[in-house]
């Protein structure tokens, strides 16, 4: 008996050694904290942001000025791991979020932080439920759905296809978010969608059945909502039964250039729609392009970018309505939200000029699009 | 008399296990009460206490039954999604009640599915059970991947795609395929965690020291044997594993209730795993052995993130020590010397004061 309660006395001891070291106020610099998977199945999407991040950071303390401090938490693309990494950051005494990268950890995270009222700013966690109902959440991406309207109106505009076939992952928020988009974009215009074919992670390795769908239906413009992985073999296999329509992906199609072990070829004349390029010429994107590859040894991705962005606007943010360090997050939250929302804030960055914000935590910018042309990215 | 004897270890044991539980309960809530715990420590209570029940529903099957099953998270994830889709309906309800009937229907749900998969399955032994059972988890994850169910006004609606799910007016989704649930209501507490915990203990416990649990540890210990002195095989494993999938269920429903979305692809073999090797390390059929394994193993990641990506490996390599440790004959006779002397001192005392 005596032993069970020394025990019990022993993990509470341990318990609450842990709980020390909270509240360090730090009055010189505002603590930024990020959430992202730098482990796992997501992790080049995390590294991405914290890197991105971690350049912006540099950046804005070599200026002087407001000193901003940066803390990056693993989460595994995880809701339960998303959730711990918050409460460390918390323990840290975090004023200001940037996160989660991914969108059902941010789902997750976004509960917590509206409860605490910690200002949360993701860069691309992108389903709409993510800001759904939470009034201090905003994101630096276009949502899932408004993504898929884009694209189906740019794709109008430019009377790229008449017959489209959309292959999408319907285990993925991101691309089922953007296909119900495009789908109802493209209907209410008349565009003739002749082929829908799904795939999930577990079976993204073979897709000729659904290239072989769209081919019989007589498609002749492919609309790829997903990531670049699966893009790539899509590419190969329409290559290998001589099926070439013109195919066409978003921001998720970004980075199959620099994709280890895939001939860059079969990517000509690939289109998408993504809000950043690592090829454009403009001089902040080769500046931030040169520096990220200092730091990671490859080009960066739209994910990166947004992270770069989203420390960027904060500051912007922060320039404007004078928030200093040492106040309490709840006041900093409520400030950011006041400015964000504020007709006249705008924020030109890499991933887009003159962006605005909802009160819903949506972005307002324009998306360009992008051909792939002997190896590189040209702007239609 | 002999009987007798034996008997009230089996109580007093209890009884530990039972104060134990409550003593760390309490010392917890009155320090999360006075915000001495990390948000990190009191943002896990939940998790640390689905976990728990997880563990000793676990226990059971492979313990006290002695069948390996490798499809426990297939019971949680029943358990959970079931509970959401309740919670869902009962929108309006007031919290508790909410949270009491989505934890029973979903302990039910799980249950009913346990019989499923019990029934052809128990006939199965040792591997081909572990190969079935683990090809259970996959199953109902993927079932829950292309579920998609909704409410509205004219009740609840079940679909095999998004398109074919039509809500009316006010209608909302519950269970969207496999981006899972989202807007989870969060009903769960660390109370409701401990309750649930002592609810587990209770019933194992005593299923464990009844005439049944006999039966089920007989059937571990020689089948042949025990069918001959005339007991039912299929009845009394089904009995063990419905038990053990009910309480997954009802991890399950707490577990969900603390986050505000939860994926199929969560509850996945790793999953599964993850609560087998609670069960392992803290020991094959000792349930205080199960609840402190989950409780330490579900923490120490966590404390282990100033150690940044290396984590990982440490986590990897404290599991290996603990495992040489506990069966390193050395370090036991070790350990038992000192707490040998521990309790020598204490008894002296008791001795004393007497």
């Amino acid at each position: 008996m005596k032993k069970i309660v020394a025990l019990v006395l022993v993990l509470a001891m341990l318990f609450t050694s842990v709980a020390c070291g909270k509240k360090d106020e730090d009055a010189n610099v505002i603590k930024i904290g990020g959430i992202g998977p730098t482990t796992g199945p997501a992790a080049i999407y995390g590294v991405a942001t914290q890197y991105g991040a971690q350049i912006a950071v540099e950046e804005i303390n070599a200026l002087g000025g407001i000193q901003f401090e940066l803390n990056w938490q693993d989460d595994e693309h995880d809701a339960e791991k998303a959730v711990n990494a918050y409460n460390t950051l918390m323990d840290w005494g975090m004023d200001i979020l940037v996160g989660t990268t991914t969108t059902n950890p941010s789902i997750a995270v976004s509960t917590e932080a509206y409860e605490d009222r910690i200002f949360m700013f993701t860069p691309s966690a992108s389903s709409p439920k993510v800001t759904e109902g939470k009034d201090n959440v905003f994101q630096m991406c276009f949502t899932d759905p408004s993504q898929g309207v884009r694209s189906a109106q740019y794709i109008i505009e430019k009377g790229l296809g008449t017959k489209v076939a959309i292959i999408y992952n319907n285990a993925d928020a991101y691309s089922a978010g953007i296909y119900e988009g495009f789908k109802a974009e493209a209907e209410k215009n008349g565009v003739e969608i002749v082929s829908v074919t799904t795939f999930t992670d577990d079976t993204a390795t073979d897709f000729t059945a659904q290239l072989n769908d769209a081919k019989t239906n007589g498609a002749d413009f492919v609309f790829l909502p997903i990531y670049y992985t699966p893009a790539s073999l899509i590419l190969a296999q329409a290559k290998s039964i001589d099926y070439a329509p013109v195919f066409c992906g978003v921001d998720g199609m970004d980075g199959i250039l620099t994709l280890e072990g895939f001939d860059a070829a079969l990517a000509e004349d690939v289109m998408l729609l993504t809000p950043f390029s690592a090829d454009a010429q403009e001089e902040p994107v080769q500046d931030f392009v040169k520096k990220y590859e200092k730091l990671a040894g490859e080009k960066p991705n739209q994910f990166a970018a947004d992270a770069y962005d989203c420390v960027y606007a904060i500051y912007n943010a922060i320039q404007k309505n004078g928030i200093k360090p040492g106040m309490k997050a709840e006041e900093m939250c409520d400030k950011l939200i006041e400015t964000f929302t504020s007709a006249d804030f705008s924020y030109t960055g890499l991933t887009g000029s003159n962006m605005t914000w909802q009160a819903n935590g949506e972005v307002d910018k324009a998306p360009k699009g992008y051909v792939i042309k002997n190896g590189a990215y040209v702007e239609l | 008399m002999e009987k007798k004897l034996k008997l009230s270890a089996a109580a007093k044991s209890n009884t530990i296990t039972y104060s134990m539980v409550t003593v760390a309960f309490i010392l917890i809530y009155l320090l999360d009460m006075m915000d001495v715990l990390s948000n990190s420590l009191s943002g896990q209570l939940v998790p640390i206490c689905a976990y728990i029940v997880m563990a000793l529903s676990l226990n059971l099957t492979v313990g006290v039954l002695g069948e390996l099953s490798l499809g426990h998270a297939g019971f949680m994830s029943v358990g959970a999604f079931v509970g959401v889709v309740v919670a869902g309906c009962m929108d309006g309800s007031p919290d508790i009640l909410r949270f009491i009937v989505s934890m029973i229907v979903g302990g039910v749900f799980a249950g009913i599915a346990g019989l499923v998969i019990g029934v052809p399955v128990l006939r199965l032994r040792g591997d081909y059970l572990a190969i079935v059972t683990l090809a259970f988890g996959e199953i109902i994850k993927d079932i829950i991947n292309c579920l998609y169910v909704g409410v509205d006004a004219s009740g609840l609606k079940i679909a095999g795609s998004a398109e074919a799910l039509v809500l009316g007016e006010g209608g909302k989704v519950l269970i969207n395929g496999p981006i899972g649930a989202a807007n989870v209501p969060k009903l769960s507490s660390f109370f409701a965690g401990f309750i649930l915990i002592m609810l587990t203990l209770f019933v194992v416990l005593n299923l464990i020291n009844s005439r049944a649990g006999r039966a089920i540890m007989a059937l571990r210990d020689n089948r042949i044997a025990a069918e001959s002195v005339g007991i039912p095989v299929t009845k009394y494993k089904l009995m063990a594993f419905i038990t053990s999938a009910v309480l997954a269920g009802m991890a399950g429903v707490l577990f969900s209730m603390n986050f505000s979305t939860i994926v199929a692809s969560k509850f996945d073999f790793n999953q599964s795993i993850l609560v087998l090797m609670f069960v392992v390390l803290g020991g094959m059929g000792n349930m205080r052995g199960s609840i402190i394994a989950a409780t330490v193993l579900t923490v120490l990641p966590e404390l282990m993130r100033a150690f940044e990506d290396f984590r990982m490996l440490l986590y990897s390599v404290v599991l290996i020590l603990v495992m040489i440790g506990t069966n390193n004959a050395k370090l036991k006779a070790m350990i038992g010397k000192y707490t040998g002397k521990i309790t020598a001192v204490f008894k002296k005392r008791k001795g004393e004061t007497k």
